[in-house]
């Protein structure tokens, strides 16, 4: 096993694991092909197990023979090992870089790991578009499901089956493509049950310096407006970078060509500007020394709190089109698979309940994020403490979990998780024992055969031994339309994930459990009253009119 | 409405009330101006919204330029409400403008609201409403008169210190001497004296204004006083003096033959400067912080906005001395002394800081009244100055007591399950302190309080803030963490800015659902429930369905405490705690079930006072009225 050359020292004695508010540990340390592992060998002590996966950087320092190593994690979690002996502690410092960065997705754990538990319920058959499309087909005809990129030639990075308009055919949708950035046309995102209207999404058009024009395109797109209205068209992007874009043979929809649409730029930054945020803002939470007035500044400057309100501001701007203006949408950015994804799965977060629920949440993450190829492995494989030139890696999707949360800290009753459940999926997002998250698209995932190969996270999650730690016990459904706002005094910073490590968190979870206490004793209280009252109304049928004490 | 129009001493229709958010949506109404509040009505298709101001509530009035739709007036409130109105004709504007500026800020303190409210109440109510917090009781409570600490009347006619209340903590070694010729060398008189005794510790927190040492001089009975303190706590050797401000105001003050403690002169004292900013500093900060507050505006203007106000700074600041005294007396069991120039504003936010961070009585709803009254009102924080109850020097005005109670929400962020109170309750003590509406805040000292009979003229507010105390209650308030010291972080990302507070009016910032309100919804359903399964279980053993109680079945009567007040209804709690139910589920027992009786377990009463139900009118509140209610009253 080619593990086994990385790893020079495998076990020492003798280490200390120092983490923040939590007592150090002396003892073993241990590498495994996937794991790094620190065990006191005493009863009652926490192990730790670290996914080497999870691990973003290391840094090593030497005091005389003691050599000490900061582990940073992807979770933004940072841990100090001090291990005693020079070589040992150079030795696993190696092997750590080397085994946290390996190139090859078929050597990560997912294709390793072993469930301990049965699978009953297999993630990876749960939200096939199919299930999905026949929803659709029982509230509207207006669509069909193509097989244009069946053999993902069309489109790489869009899934086989695609929902279109239904008087497109598959030749005008090929049309479509070649105009579009890589090749993803438009195709249903979202459809409004309460007034028809739909939410669509794509890549920029190639229209470049000439004004190119594609009519199978604008035909596409018309066909899902209704007649004599009008829709919009929501560029993520401000109107000086779509006009940039052209010069790369980009571009944006010209009126001429589109009369019946309206389009409207927004200012969501682009992926490598978002990874500079984390970064700034990560470091602005790991430094206690700050002043107050530092603190602010670094927290302003990170922009990170920022990019929350511009995402969420045109997120409402798109469901704002479709519920209030009963308008139909176009969203699209420049690759139609980061900014374009933020937008249009939180509009539906906004609009349909149905997505505020566990099953639903998971459904629109495997429709707007996984199936729809957000590139997870790129945009994931570093995290804040990344020090190497950054390649593709942005936190755009935990912008997106960040938003997420927001809506949830204003709506707290209408979501059926808890922000445990966002935390577990950015988590998840960075390093896993599940296939999931593995690959960048729905072709690349089955080249890797992860369905036959890995366990789905869902599998896991949806066991209800899991799912109770995900349920929000303030939870009552809530049909309605649930609009956020955006006001800078609304938005805070995420704790769960950035202070997550930087503070103690006994008395907030002291304060959940009593909620939950609070909770689960009314309910008991009212099954033991209505209990009795039928017991006693079944003695009065019996007996007759009771005499009133 | 008919009240509104007798009472009324100007009414203007088609008055418009603009909404921040959504311009569109403002209607057309009716201003009416009373003597005491101001009333906007907004008749909409089927719903009527009254917004009531108090005119003590006004802090400016200010008439903007001219539009084309009409001509605007801005009204801001001590709450941080914002009104913009709309009105069709100048003339109306102007006399308005006259009038709230006449009505807002009255001359003399007869003009008050407090001079003309009464809420129905009797002479003993009110008698008994003016007793019901004691700081005499408070002392007890501490532990006081002990070996080491005695309560003196020394000031019983405010000689030695008239803006000192009448009673004092004193170390029992204290000669009279010492006390009274330590007075003359501190500032307006006010000497060192007890803010609170830790009894587990032994240690004080002593409080008093600067010395008047100026370059050189000195004084032997205040070094005497400072030794008896010292000589109080048997079980550390000396004792911290905590001046509050920043080291240069502190050395600029000793040119005025003010200062700080020489460490030379003084036996066995540790000096140490806290860095808190003045009156002034802090007036500024906060018109900074609401100007953030009250514009439109992208995250990083607001971000930028909140650093430069200098807003969450101070309040750090604060936090950081009332964590150093709290840390000195519980982990070095040292005493402190605490000043800082006359010993009312940070002196005062510090020790009572101090004191909700060591002691968890003053984390209950009565306790935090106990606080007010002890460090706030007796010791003289200047209210009637320190709020602008009265047209007087607006360089005096300034939000103290805002950040204390901005502290103290802090740390129920923090601290979710200590606190017995919520939010709404520190925003209603907020609301109330503006509104001299009772008699509480009114004034600078007891003197003067007594000066002006408030205690025959006025109410208290103490009484009315218990009645309504299911809405100020913390449904995840845990007595088991009672015993606990608060230590809070202050790192600067542990402060947050108050929304519920400072944008209070604007609820469209706020999460629509709230978390509080849901769960202050359950524990009412919670005690109704509990009614109701007394009750049924009172029929059901009546019926056999149930054995008798007698029996194996532990009934919340018999391992109750003896004071039981309600045997009616056994369930009930008055702090909303569970009780077991049937058949043993004794594990299930809510909140406190261990701990039924008050901590004060002897007037576990107090809270049940008849405090006549009176109808208050509003301070300052929005209501909504579905038609068939207007119809109904109209």
């Amino acid at each position: 096993m080619e593990f086994a050359e990385l790893i020079k020292t495998p076990r020492v004695d003798g280490v200390v694991l120092h983490r923040p508010f939590m007592p150090t540990v002396e003892g073993t340390l241990c590498l495994t092909g996937h794991h790094l592992i620190l065990s006191s060998r005493q009863d009652n002590t926490e192990e730790l197990w670290l996914l080497h996966a999870n691990i973003d950087s290391i840094e090593k320092r030497f005091v005389g023979s003691l050599g000490t190593i900061i582990v940073k994690c992807k979770d933004l979690r940072v841990i100090q090992l001090d291990i005693p002996g020079m070589e040992e502690c150079l030795n696993i410092a190696s092997s750590i870089e080397a085994l946290s960065t390996l190139d090859s997705v078929s050597l990560m754990y997912p294709f390793f790991y072993r469930p301990l538990f049965e699978v009953i319920e297999d993630g990876w058959q749960l939200f096939v578009p199919e299930e999905a499309f026949k929803d659709l087909e029982s509230m509207t005809d207006e669509w069909r499901l193509s097989e244009v990129n069946k053999d993902f030639s069309v489109c790489p990075s869009y899934p086989s089956l695609l929902t279109v308009p239904k008087d497109i055919d598959d030749e005008s949708l090929c049309k479509a493509a070649s105009f579009r950035h890589g090749g993803r046309f438009p195709v249903l995102s979202y459809y409004h049950k309460k007034n028809g209207m739909v939410m669509m999404r794509a890549a920029q058009p190639l229209t470049g310096t000439n004004g190119r024009r594609c009519k199978e395109d604008e035909k596409l797109i018309n066909a899902t407006l209704c007649a004599g209205k009008r829709g919009y068209i929501i560029d993520t992007r401000t109107i000086a970078v779509a006009q940039q874009a052209k010069a790369r043979g980009g571009g944006f929809e010209q009126e001429a060509n589109y009369p019946q649409w309206r389009r409207i730029h927004k200012a969501i930054e682009r992926s490598n500007v978002l990874q500079e945020g984390l970064i700034k803002l990560v470091e602005a939470c790991n430094d206690q020394s700050h002043s107050m007035d530092r603190w602010l500044s670094k927290l302003e400057a990170s922009n990170w709190q920022s990019n929350v309100k511009e995402i969420l501001t045109t997120a409402c701007l798109a469901a704002q089109c479709i519920d209030r203006e009963g308008a139909s949408v176009l969203v699209h950015g420049t690759e139609g698979t980061d900014s374009t994804l933020q937008v249009t799965s939180l509009a539906q977060i906004i609009l349909d309940p149905a997505c505020r629920t566990i099953r639903g949440f998971e459904a629109l993450i495997e429709r707007e994020w996984l199936q729809a190829g957000h590139p997870f492995q790129q945009r994931c494989a570093q995290s804040a403490y990344s020090n190497g030139k950054p390649r593709s890696e942005a936190p755009v999707f935990l912008l997106f979990l960040d938003c997420v949360w927001q809506i949830l800290r204003q709506f707290p009753c209408s979501f059926q998780f808890n922000e445990n459940f966002l935390i577990m999926l950015f988590e998840h997002a960075y390093a896993s024992q599940f296939g999931t998250f593995l690959g960048n698209s729905v072709a690349e995932r089955l080249k890797l055969l992860l369905s036959q190969k890995t366990v789905s996270l869902w599998s896991w999650v949806n066991r209800p031994q899991e799912l109770e730690r995900f349920l929000n016990p303030l939870y009552e459904p809530n049909n309605l339309v649930i609009w956020p706002s955006v006001a800078p005094q609304s938005l805070l910073l995420w704790e769960g994930v950035f202070l997550r490590w930087n503070r103690s968190t006994k008395c907030l979870d002291e304060a959940y459990q009593e909620m939950v206490h609070i909770i689960e004793y009314n309910k008991e209280l009212q099954n033991k009253v209505n209990s009795l009252r039928r017991q006693l109304a079944q003695l009065e049928t019996e007996d007759g009119p009771l005499q009133t004490p | 409405e008919g009240h509104i129009q007798t009472l009324r001493l100007d009414c203007v229709e088609y008055v418009k009330l603009l909404n921040k958010y959504a311009e569109k949506k403002s209607a057309l109404g009716t201003l009416y101006l009373t003597a005491t509040h101001l009333i906007y009505v907004e008749q909409t298709n089927n719903a009527r919204t009254e917004t009531w101001v108090l005119h003590h509530h006004i802090v400016s009035v200010e008439k903007l330029p001219l539009t084309a739709s009409g001509c605007p007036l801005l009204i801001r409130c001590k709450t941080f409400q914002l009104l913009h109105l709309l009105f069709q004709r100048e003339r109306d504007c102007q006399d308005v403008y006259q009038s709230l500026l006449r009505l807002s800020q009255p001359v003399k303190e007869e003009e008050l609201y407090a001079f003309l409210y009464n809420p129905h109440q009797n002479e003993e109510d009110r008698r008994q409403g003016w007793e019901f917090i004691s700081v005499a009781n408070d002392f007890s409570r501490m532990g006081l008169s002990n070996d080491y600490w005695e309560i003196s009347h020394l000031n019983k006619n405010y000689e030695i210190c008239s803006t000192y209340p009448s009673i004092l903590g004193l170390p029992k070694n204290a000669s009279v001497a010492v006390v009274t010729g330590s007075a003359k060398f501190r500032s307006r008189g006010r000497l060192p004296v007890l803010s609170y005794y830790h009894k587990d510790t032994k240690a004080a927190i002593c409080r008093c204004s600067q010395p008047l040492s100026g370059l050189t001089s000195r004084c032997v009975e205040d070094e005497q006083m400072l030794q008896a303190i010292s000589q109080a706590n048997p079980n550390c050797p000396f004792i911290y003096v905590v001046d509050t401000r920043p080291k240069l105001n502190a050395m600029a003050n000793r040119a005025a033959g003010k200062g700080y403690e020489n460490e030379d002169n003084y036996s066995n004292i540790r000096f140490q400067f806290q860095g808190i900013e003045n009156i002034h500093v802090m007036r500024n900060s906060l018109q900074k912080l609401l100007e953030v507050c009250s514009m439109k505006s992208s995250m990083s203007d607001y971000l930028t906005g909140l650093e430069n106000s200098g807003w969450l700074r101070h309040i750090k600041s604060v936090m950081d001395a009332g964590m150093f005294l709290a840390k000195a007396v519980c982990e070095e069991r040292a005493s402190v002394l605490v000043h800082c120039s006359d010993g009312w504003d940070r002196t005062a936010q510090v020790c009572s800081l101090a004191c909700i961070l060591l002691d968890p009585y003053y984390r209950t709803i009565k306790g935090l009244m106990v606080l007010i009254e002890k460090e706030w009102i007796s010791f003289g924080h200047k209210f009637s100055h320190r709020c602008g109850h009265l047209d007087t020097d607006p360089k005096e005005v300034s939000p103290v007591f805002t950040q204390f109670l901005e502290c103290v929400w802090q740390l129920s962020e923090q601290f979710p399950c200590v606190f017995e109170f919520n939010e709404h309750y520190l925003i209603e003590i907020h609301n109330q302190v503006y509104a001299c509406q009772y008699g509480n805040f009114i004034g600078n000292c007891q003197k003067e309080r007594l000066d002006m009979r408030l205690h025959e003229k006025t109410f208290s507010l103490w009484p009315h803030l218990l009645k309504n105390q299911h809405l100020y209650r913390n449904p995840l308030y845990r007595r088991s963490l009672e015993s606990t010291v608060l230590r809070p972080s202050t790192l600067p990302l542990h402060f947050k800015f108050w929304c519920g507070m400072y944008n209070h009016y604007d609820r469209g910032m706020h999460p629509k659902q709230s978390v509080l309100d849901q769960l202050l919804s359950l524990t009412q359903k919670q005690e109704e429930g509990e009614r109701t399964m007394t009750e049924l279980q009172r029929l059901a053993v009546a019926d056999g369905v149930l054995p008798d109680p007698s029996g194996p079945i532990n009934t919340p009567t018999e391992q109750d405490s003896p004071s039981e007040k309600t045997p009616t209804a056994p369930f009930v709690q008055s702090n909303g705690s569970c009780l077991p139910l049937v058949n043993g589920d004794a594990e299930e027992a809510g909140p406190g079930a261990e701990k039924c009786i008050d901590k004060e377990g002897a007037e576990p009463g107090a809270t049940e006072h008849d405090l006549t139900s009176s109808e208050d009118k509003p301070v300052s509140v929005e209501t909504e009225h579905s038609k068939e209610e207007v119809q109904e009253s109209s």
